[in-house]
């Protein structure tokens, strides 16, 4: 069976000026279906470049991105687009919620996007709060709900579409240590059931609860480990 | 489709303020220009139809001032302007529509034991076409009339008022200079004229029997004046020309002779009023336009600000699986929305406002089609234009980049 992710030679330049800013010098990895990786590094080391490639949000100067098995790194915006929509849910460290709309509709916005008929939205999305939590809250507004609630309700909305990929970019780099936990509780709870979850962090707490590190360094990937999941509180799952 | 316009609706009414003042911006600037243009307009329809009633297309035609030993008196105390020179233009000159000769007198009007003082007219049937006289009782005068010299009169409204109070006028006989004509019909109500003469304080009768019966003059056919029709308002020089070419051959008059007639063309005047009239409704006009020009500034104003936010927006919706069409087709709705709802507010507000200076200042108000389309185009335009700009632009971004605008 073909990886669920497989990189070659990942290469993205910026171009400022004259000077050229390579941010992913050749990076190659692949990710196995239900694994949980970590992706660790200082600042300016790639590994949010990274993710905004598997995140099909950027596209990558030269290299080869394969998802499930198909390359996407020559598809177009629309294309782009639908898997963004399909094969992967993204959770951003600002929430990067609607501020106008209330939690269930900013959960079933990608739902829209997928011409879902409006009742199987809402089911779906009430469905999606539950499960992190928020069943009581479905129509608070994000300024209305503290920064945990916020990140669940993003983590609801990266749920709802049912992709097999959650993309994490410093989910708690806005949130205090109790928060973080309840946040890594949850994600190690969708990677539990059978989800594959990829999370960007500097700190080595949060990168302990996964199962694989990968660390960057100035563009490059520099280690590849397997560990076992230090903060051990897998299976006690998420209230 | 019904889809994105719910979310258009639904955006619109998440940012009620911002949406509130865009609006605000085409509605008046809308309606500032419809109703500024409507008064305008309706200043220079009340002058171009007072004008006409007194008939438009016209050329008066008078006999020339006699110059007799030095002494020159005024213009159409000669008699040098005959019925057959008019009946000459009628046949002769293509591009006149209709003639009307008039023989006039003022003369003490008897009706049983009343008496009122009015001016007598003779003249042919053309008189009541140009003048658009319209019989309200009886008849008018006809051919038969005409050729028969008949002592026969058409009596304007008021001097129905006056002579016969409640009796109705038709079939009585009125003395004019002794001579009894028979009333046949009663004109229809005009009104002033633009002098502000009272127009219905009028007998017709036949220029025939004027001209034997009511005028002594020296020359038995001449007439005072005549009033001549032109075909349309862009022949009237054509017209000019071809009957001064006419009366002067006809007069035989050397080529260094003077006219012994005048022409005087109404156009001219016309002209001079509708011009003051127009010079106002360029300038409200030009005013509103202003107001017009500022609203669709803020419209502009509030759609840029908004950039920064709705540039994160978008980027996020293109993060969760939104495409570059499905952005535009959501922002190109808000802004049609947001246009077309302002636009048909600000045309109401418009004709509202028409009609409050018609009703409460009692000053005539004419909107224009022009004036709404001109109006309503620009802040739509305005409108769409930078509400679909900005997002367009933002459609073209990648994800990443519009999330992470500043």
């Amino acid at each position: 069976m073909t990886p669920l992710i497989e990189v070659k030679d990942l290469v993205k330049t910026y171009r400022s000026g004259d000077s050229e800013l390579r941010a992913l010098d050749g990076v190659s990895f692949a990710i196995e279906r239900g694994e949980f990786v970590a992706i660790m590094g200082p600042s300016g080391s790639g590994k949010s470049t990274t993710m905004n490639m598997l995140g099909c949000l950027d596209s990558p100067t030269r290299g080869v991105y394969m998802l499930d098995g198909k390359d996407v790194s020559g598809l177009s915006g629309d294309e782009l687009a639908r898997i963004r929509n399909v094969n992967l849910g993204f959770v951003f460290q600002g929430f990067n919620l609607l501020p106008r709309l209330d939690a269930l509709d900013n959960v079933a916005l990608p739902l829209v996007y997928a011409q879902v008929e409006p009742r199987e939205r809402a089911e779906r999305a009430t469905r999606a709060l539950e499960k992190v939590g928020l069943g009581s809250r479905m129509r608070h507004r994000p300024s209305q709900m503290s920064g945990g609630q916020q990140q669940r309700v993003a983590i609801a909305r990266a749920l709802v579409g049912d992709a097999p990929l959650i993309l994490a970019d410093e989910p708690t780099g806005n949130l205090d240590t109790k928060t973080s936990e309840e946040i890594m509780n949850l994600l190690v709870q969708i990677n539990s059931e059978g989800k594959t979850v990829i999370l960007v962090t500097h700190e080595p707490d949060i990168a302990g609860y996964a199962s694989r590190v990968l660390r960057f360094k100035d563009g490059k990937l520099v280690a590849d480990k397997k560990q076992t999941p230090e903060n051990g509180k897998r299976g006690e799952g998420y209230v | 489709m019904f889809e994105i316009l719910r979310t258009a609706v639904s955006s619109l009414w998440a940012n009620k303020m911002r949406s509130m003042l865009t609006m605000l911006g085409v509605v008046i600037g809308v309606g500032a220009v419809i109703a500024m243009v409507a008064i305008g307009n309706g200043a220079s329809r009340q002058v171009e139809g007072v004008i006409s009633s007194m008939g438009t297309n016209m050329i008066v035609i008078r006999p020339g001032a006699p110059n007799s030993g030095g002494v020159r008196q005024s213009v159409g105390s000669g008699a040098t302007l005959t019925l057959d020179d008019i009946r000459a233009i009628e046949e002769e000159c293509w591009s006149i529509r209709n003639v009307a000769p008039q023989v006039s007198t003022s003369s003490q009007l008897i009706f049983e034991n009343r008496n009122w003082p009015s001016q007598v007219t003779g003249t042919t049937l053309g008189f009541f076409d140009i003048r658009e006289f319209q019989v309200e009782k009886g008849r008018l005068l006809d051919k038969e009339d005409e050729r028969g010299a008949a002592k026969v009169a058409v009596i304007g409204a008021t001097v129905a008022r006056e002579l016969f109070g409640r009796v109705d006028p038709i079939g009585q006989n009125i003395r004019v200079k002794n001579i009894p004509f028979e009333v046949v019909g009663v004109l229809a109500s005009k009104g002033q004229s633009a002098t502000g003469q009272d127009q219905d304080d009028t007998v017709i009768v036949p220029i025939t029997t004027a001209q034997r019966r009511l005028v002594r003059s020296a020359l038995a056919d001449s007439v005072n004046s005549a009033f001549v029709q032109v075909k349309d308002i862009s022949m009237m020089d054509s017209a000019m020309n071809e009957m001064r070419a006419l009366l002067r051959q006809r007069h035989r008059l050397a080529s260094d002779k003077e006219d012994d007639f005048e022409l005087r063309n109404m156009t001219q005047m016309l002209n001079t009023m509708t011009q003051a009239t127009r010079v106002m409704t360029l300038l409200l006009g030009a005013v509103a336009s202003i107001s017009l020009l500022v609203g669709g500034i803020g419209i502009m104003n509030i759609m840029l600000v908004s950039v920064t936010e709705r540039t994160r927006e978008i980027g996020i919706r293109m993060a969760i699986g939104a495409r570059a069409g499905d952005i535009r087709t959501q922002f190109l709705l808000e802004a049609l929305l947001l246009s077309l709802t302002g636009g048909v507010a600000g045309i109401l507000l418009g004709f509202a406002a028409s009609l409050g200076v018609t009703r409460f200042l009692q000053w005539p108000t004419s909107v224009s089609g022009g004036a709404i389309a001109v109006a309503a185009g620009f802040s739509c335009f305005v409108g769409i234009f930078f509400g679909l700009y900005p997002a367009w632009k933002a459609s073209l971004l990648r994800p990443i980049d519009a999330l992470r605008f500043e």
